[in-house]
């Protein structure tokens, strides 16, 4: 695999073929671990830095838990490439954006990525389509095991597994769940989710995670505190609080569309025909009209699209996609124009490929 | 994007105070937000300058520059920037990393999965940690002999590491 191939294709959790995907995006988990013997990679000098990817690399070649990983040396890509992979959900904007040598393993599927020196020296991370939390913890439990056999983890009775920053100490685990709910955010109840999340510790993000903008209707939801609670706490949580969500969303598309099914029908209607053929559009209304159209896929509105196709536009329209499927720099109004046309195209194909 | 307005970090919550008809805006990481959120309004009041008295000062001056003998990281380094510099700090800052981690997460005591094979207790991993720094520390001053003295020592721990490990 290298970075070329990537753009011609998708992760595997983009084909909603998992459990409730019609609104559960992905499920994904993720674990910081450390190595005993060095300073966290903040703090760690160039000769260091490169000494623990050089460990790390070699644990990821010899196949943790029989998982072939693809190696790529994320410190000497372009900018470009790397904020390809952050679109991809395969390295995080930290690990994009820091200093110094580091790297990450990724698996063909794209399910699994190991990212090397990022906040910690070991990021990892299983990303599933649907509500699969319990497959995502079997997978990076069974990684874990198998690097932890080979190196001594920065591990104290107390506290845990120790971690560069103090917010994720003890399990070290970030469970989360992208969901897509657009009737919860036409109706602005969301709100009451939001409320709802907090009270009992949950995180609500954007696409991007932390700090990032709500882009197309999808909310993260993840847990917050690491130390005091297992990892089997945790993603019991997540799971036992999902699927309120996913009937509160339900409720309200329903009521959506018994009060006004015209009026529905004719909003994503009209999204659907802008993105057949706009002839210059913004991400951001990329985004709007794309959530329009998975909404009206899911009601029964649409039937000549498959989901799949939708979720792989809302990556694939993304900037550094868009110039790297054109092989070009482009600015923002020549992306608008690019982004156009490639949404024009693939829904032409789909078009094709039916008749 | 905005940093936080009392450490580096970016900040994700961003407050506006509305109090007797004061307006003031907050931009805080997450961090800090949750330890602004969880102290009582009385609290919350910025201390100016003459609030603090110089006993208090002076305690947080002790503690701020206690550094870490493994990786020279002070408390007011990571109160700065929100990272600690390795995995030792954890011990070194205990006393004051508690309240902080109580105050994150609602517990101070770890729950889950523990690593197979128990951790390296020796003091080798520490040692290795102080080594390092000191031979960096050795190289920036450009004293080359002592360096090379240290760079032995860590490859023969490291491969008395190794050793151990396969055994």
């Amino acid at each position: 695999m290298d970075i070329e191939s990537l753009t011609r294709k998708s992760g595997e959790w983009l084909r909603a073929t998992g459990p409730e995907s019609d609104i559960v995006m992905s499920s994904r988990i993720r674990l910081a671990r450390n190595l005993a013997q060095f300073p966290f990679p903040a703090r760690a000098d160039d000769t260091t830095r490169a000494e623990i990817e050089e460990l790390l690399r070699e644990l990821i070649k010899r196949r943790p838990a029989g998982r072939h990983l693809n190696y790529i040396p994320v410190s000497a890509l372009t900018t470009l490439d790397r904020q390809m992979l952050v679109e991809r959900q395969l390295i995080s904007r930290e690990h994009s954006e820091t200093q110094g040598r580091r790297g990450v393993g990724i698996s063909n599927e794209e399910n699994v990525s190991l990212m090397i020196n990022e906040e910690d020296h070991l990021r990892m991370q299983v990303l599933h389509s649907g509500l699969a939390l319990d497959e995502c913890w079997a997978e990076i439990d069974k990684i874990d095991d198998a690097i932890e056999n080979e190196v001594a983890y920065a591990f104290n009775e107390r506290l845990g597994y120790l971690t560069a920053c103090p917010t994720n100490c003890g399990t070290g685990i970030r469970v989360s769940v992208l969901l897509h709910l657009p009737a919860l955010v036409a109706t602005k109840e969301i709100q009451k989710v939001f409320q709802a999340l907090q009270k009992i510790g949950l995180a609500v993000r954007g696409l991007y995670g932390e700090g990032s903008q709500a882009m197309g209707d999808f909310y993260q939801i993840s847990n917050q505190v690491t130390l005091g609670k297992s990892e089997l706490q945790t993603i019991k949580t997540i799971q036992d609080v999902v699927p309120n969500i996913l009937s509160y969303e339900r409720r309200v598309r329903t009521a959506l569309v018994k009060e006004n099914r015209q009026g529905l029908h004719d909003q994503v209607s009209r999204a659907y025909g802008v993105l057949q053929t706009a002839q210059t559009i913004s991400s951001e209304e990329t985004m709007h009209l794309l959530s329009s159209v998975r909404m009206g896929i899911n009601i029964g509105l649409i039937e000549d699209l498959e989901i799949p196709l939708v979720n792989e536009l809302f990556i694939h329209t993304q900037p550094a996609h868009l110039q790297k499927i054109r092989q070009e720099t482009l600015e923002t109004n020549e992306r608008n124009i690019a982004r156009a046309a490639y949404i024009r195209e693939r829904l032409a194909e789909r078009h094709r490929d039916r008749n | 994007m905005k940093k936080c307005g009392r450490c580096s970090k970016p900040a994700v919550l961003h407050i506006t105070e509305l109090r007797q008809g004061d307006v003031k805006a907050l931009h805080l990481c997450e961090v800090c937000a949750k330890e602004y959120l969880s102290q009582s309004p009385a609290e919350q009041v910025e201390p100016t300058p003459d609030d603090v008295t110089s006993e208090s000062a002076d305690d947080l001056d002790g503690i701020d520059q206690q550094s870490c003998p493994s990786c020279g990281i002070t408390f007011k380094d990571f109160r700065a920037g929100g990272r600690l510099g390795c995995p030792q700090d954890y011990t070194v800052f205990e006393d004051e990393l508690l309240p902080l981690l109580e105050n994150i997460h609602g517990e101070t005591d770890h729950c889950g999965k523990v690593p197979k094979r128990a951790p390296d207790s020796s003091q080798r991993q520490v040692k290795l940690i102080k080594l390092r720094s000191d031979l960096r520390v050795a190289v920036e001053e450009e004293r080359y002999e002592v360096a090379a003295k240290i760079r032995d020592e860590i490859q023969s721990i490291s491969s008395e590491n190794s050793s151990h490990e396969t055994a």
